[in-house]
């Protein structure tokens, strides 16, 4: 039995992978909470999570209403039970996405979350790093001018990995 | 909990060591506090930063989110880290004489 306290977490290094609101929002909250104790952070944006850093579409993330398995979870917003189940029949009809992406950024605002494209600028100006993905950059047809200026970098796996040198890796 | 003496003042900390009693503050207890958290010299922006967070304490029993913070007081998210390096809400927390901030954000 070793008696030695762990070594408190210095660095991290944050894959964000997937571009819905409520996938990119857990990312930055995540990112920003190290800087906030003072761990350096970094978040690499690859695949659907670049939607978070276009600045065409960053302020306009969205939850999925169609087959999210979990949106019971949304009801006491409304007032409903959070046993209620949201059928993804419903989840489909025009505006219903839209309605509870702006609902929660209701509930965002109340509990001082961000929306994203200041959260981004809080993120980066706290020290913190963005990176965007070459791979997922070239499948999507993005340049880096698409992106919002806080990008720091364009990095392939290989870059990615050597910035995060002594760093734990979360995927999201 | 653990009682100190501070520039004359016999004050309450926690096992964190942060206070347990704001009223117990003043400027000389945040400037020993502050050298202890590496700050050597406590400036006016520090203050102004420091006020707002007594501020908000004692309106609602807590400290203000970083967002609230940098919104309200004045003081950029940049300078923020400048002034408090190594974790600003935490830092800035315990030399202001409040409890640990407890937000997410």
């Amino acid at each position: 039995m070793s008696s030695q306290t762990p070594e408190p977490i210095k660095r991290v290094s944050i894959i964000c992978s997937k571009g819905g609101l409520d996938e990119v929002l857990p990312s930055l909250i995540m990112a920003n909470g190290a800087r906030m104790e003072g761990i350096e952070a970094s978040i690499f944006f690859t695949f659907f999570g670049l939607n978070a850093l276009i600045k065409k579409t960053h302020d306009q993330l969205k939850i999925a209403t169609v087959g999210n398995a979990a949106l019971n979870l949304a009801m006491p917003m409304m007032g409903m039970p959070i046993t209620m189940p949201m059928p993804t029949l419903l989840g489909a009809i025009p505006g219903v996405s839209k309605f509870a992406s702006w609902m929660m950024k209701q509930e965002m605002e109340k509990l001082d979350i961000p929306p994203i494209g200041e959260f981004l600028e809080m993120f980066s100006d706290s020290g913190g790093h963005i990176y965007a993905c070459k791979l997922a950059m070239d499948m999507f047809k993005l340049k880096k001018e698409d992106l919002v200026e806080q990008t720091e970098e364009v990095l392939t796996i290989g870059q990615f990995y050597e910035r995060s040198a002594g760093a734990s890796i979360i995927f999201t | 909990m653990a009682t100190r003496e501070i520039a004359g003042k016999q004050i309450e900390f926690d096992d964190e060591g942060y206070m347990t009693d704001h009223t117990q503050w003043t400027k000389e207890v945040a400037v020993v506090l502050a050298a202890e958290d590496g700050i050597s010299e406590l400036t006016e922006r520090h203050f102004a930063v420091i006020d707002f967070m007594r501020k908000e304490f004692e309106a609602n029993g807590t400290g203000p989110s970083i967002r609230k913070l940098t919104k309200q007081s004045g003081v950029p998210t940049k300078e923020l880290y400048q002034l408090f390096p190594g974790g600003p809400a935490k830092k800035a927390a315990r030399i202001a004489g409040i409890t640990k901030p407890q937000g997410c954000i």
